[in-house]
């Protein structure tokens, strides 16, 4: 489309009018900048006049009058995880991102909140990290942990944005899937108030200070969800006798089956099914078995370890919704 | 939309002439017969009883954004007409015109090799070939005024905005 465009629009320009500029200028340096010039700018103006006087040409200049562009102070927090974070053992990790919105270079404290009017549980703010190698990864032992009294970015220059991170654990009593909030707030270290307060002499290059329309201060809300498992174990037991028939006689077998049920959201790790023989009764060799899978008897490999100490079957991490199943066998003495 | 720019004439200083020339004649050592000065206001808009307002006040707080009035006064001070005057003023470069020129005053958006009407004049497009010139692309203002009497005084205005 473009390359049809122009050209009519080029031929109309010149037919229109004797006024087309036809050279190209670049566009002000300043203008480049999304929040405006810089604090500190000196703004300033001088005209000149040419004029006849009689047969005589001449030129004056005016004096050039100066403004100094104050610091606008401005901030801007948006959340950046578009899903819930997922809070289990481990704390949730929630990302906002800070922004410079004003004109000059600005530290901003950061606070962050939990209680917030909704939630279904108020978490438990672990630490606030600032995303030092802007990856929007936490990393832990990489980021920066702010402590408490410091926390705040560092200095940002206009237009700069810094990525923040809030770790948030679970409270006690928090169910799975429940979901809560955690309310990030950034303030202007130079300070905050109603659009047009001002601190004398605060500003970049010795000018003013000036709050912006944010107020100077801005926040933002990220959500978490509760990922928790619970485990239930079920124990059933079924007999054959040496007849075929269901009766707890000497020499039956005895079959013993473990449900281990992980139900919920979230997942249980390094769980163990262990089980005693009962007295009275021997281990069957080689009849422990995982999900109708035969492991060994012996402490190898597989997962799980028979004898007549007990049988004890290495499960791991089971995800909600899981259920394993632990069976073995005794005989009747 | 208000207009950007204003002459004014100021009639009742020519009276003033006929008794003061014959000493300004004296001082011809003087290099110019007109003098220039510049001056700037911020533009506050109040609201009163619901009205908007525009005060001038001294510019002692700018932030991008501000609208300005940049006002350059000029007299003669000579025993003859000046005639031809013509007044340049380059826009600082952290200032937009905040609106076009009014009838009779040119703008230039190429540092001032050619001038014309804003609507006139074309600038170089980011994605290739031309578009109308808007007043942000605005780099220089001019104004002239054919013939100020000895004595007479006038001032010109551009509206800017701090980018």
């Amino acid at each position: 489309m473009n390359t049809y465009l122009i050209p009519l629009r080029r031929a109309a320009g010149i037919a229109g009018c004797s006024l087309v500029a036809l050279s190209v200028t670049a566009p002000f340096a300043g203008s480049a900048h999304a929040t405006g010039v810089l604090a500190g700018t000196l703004i300033e103006n001088t005209a000149t006049a040419t004029y006849q006087s009689g047969s005589t040409t001449g030129s004056v200049t005016s004096n050039k009058v100066t403004v100094k562009v104050d610091e606008l102070l401005d901030v801007a927090v948006a959340t950046l995880s578009t899903a819930p974070a997922t809070a289990s053992s481990e704390p949730a990790v929630l990302i906002y991102s800070v922004t410079n919105s004003g004109n000059g270079p600005e530290a901003f404290d950061v606070a962050a909140d939990p209680k917030i009017s909704g939630n279904g549980f108020d978490g438990a703010i672990k630490s606030v990290v600032l995303d030092s190698n802007g990856n929007g990864t936490y990393e832990p032992g990489v980021d920066t942990v702010l402590t408490a009294g410091s926390l705040a970015t560092p200095v940002l220059g206009p237009d700069k944005s810094v990525k923040v991170f809030v770790l948030v654990n679970l409270p006690a009593g928090a169910t799975d899937a429940q979901t809560s909030q955690v309310r990030l707030t950034a303030t202007a270290q130079t300070g905050t108030g109603t659009p047009g307060t001002s601190f004398a002499g605060k500003g970049e290059g010795g000018g003013d200070a000036v709050v912006g329309l944010t107020t100077a201060s801005a926040n933002s809300l990220a959500a978490l969800i509760a990922s928790l498992a619970n485990i239930t174990l079920t124990k059933s037991a079924t007999i054959l006798d040496p007849f075929g028939t269901a009766k707890p006689v000497p020499g039956a077998v005895v079959t013993y089956s473990l449900a281990a049920k992980v139900t919920g959201s979230g997942a249980l790790d390094g769980l163990h099914v262990t089980d005693t023989i009962p007295e009275g009764t021997t281990y069957v060799p080689g009849s422990l078995k995982l999900d109708a899978a035969a492991l060994s008897d012996g402490a190898d490999g597989d997962a799980g370890v028979g004898g007549s100490s007990g049988i004890d079957v290495t499960l791991g991490k089971i995800t909600g919704g899981t259920t394993r199943t632990v069976a073995f066998s005794v005989k009747i003495n | 939309m208000k207009i950007s720019f204003i002459v004014k004439s100021l009639a009742g200083a020519a009276a003033m002439v006929a008794m003061t020339g014959p000493a300004l004649a004296a001082a011809q050592s003087a290099p110019s017969p007109v003098t220039l000065k510049g001056d700037v206001m911020l533009e506050k808009t109040v609201t009163e009883n619901g009205v908007n307002k525009v005060q001038l006040v001294e510019p002692k707080v700018v932030i991008p954004g501000d609208h300005l009035l940049f006002t350059t006064r000029y007299h003669n001070d000579g025993a003859q007409p000046v005639t031809n005057f013509v007044v340049t003023n380059p826009l600082p470069s952290a200032v937009a015109l905040s609106s076009e020129a009014a009838p009779g005053t040119e703008v230039s958006v190429d540092g001032g090799k050619t001038w014309g009407q804003l609507a006139t004049l074309k600038v170089a497009a980011a994605e290739g070939g031309e578009r109308a010139a808007t007043a942000g692309d605005v780099t220089h203002v001019r104004w002239t005024i054919p013939s100020i009497a000895p004595g007479a005084s006038g001032e010109v205005q551009y509206h800017g905005i701090v980018r």
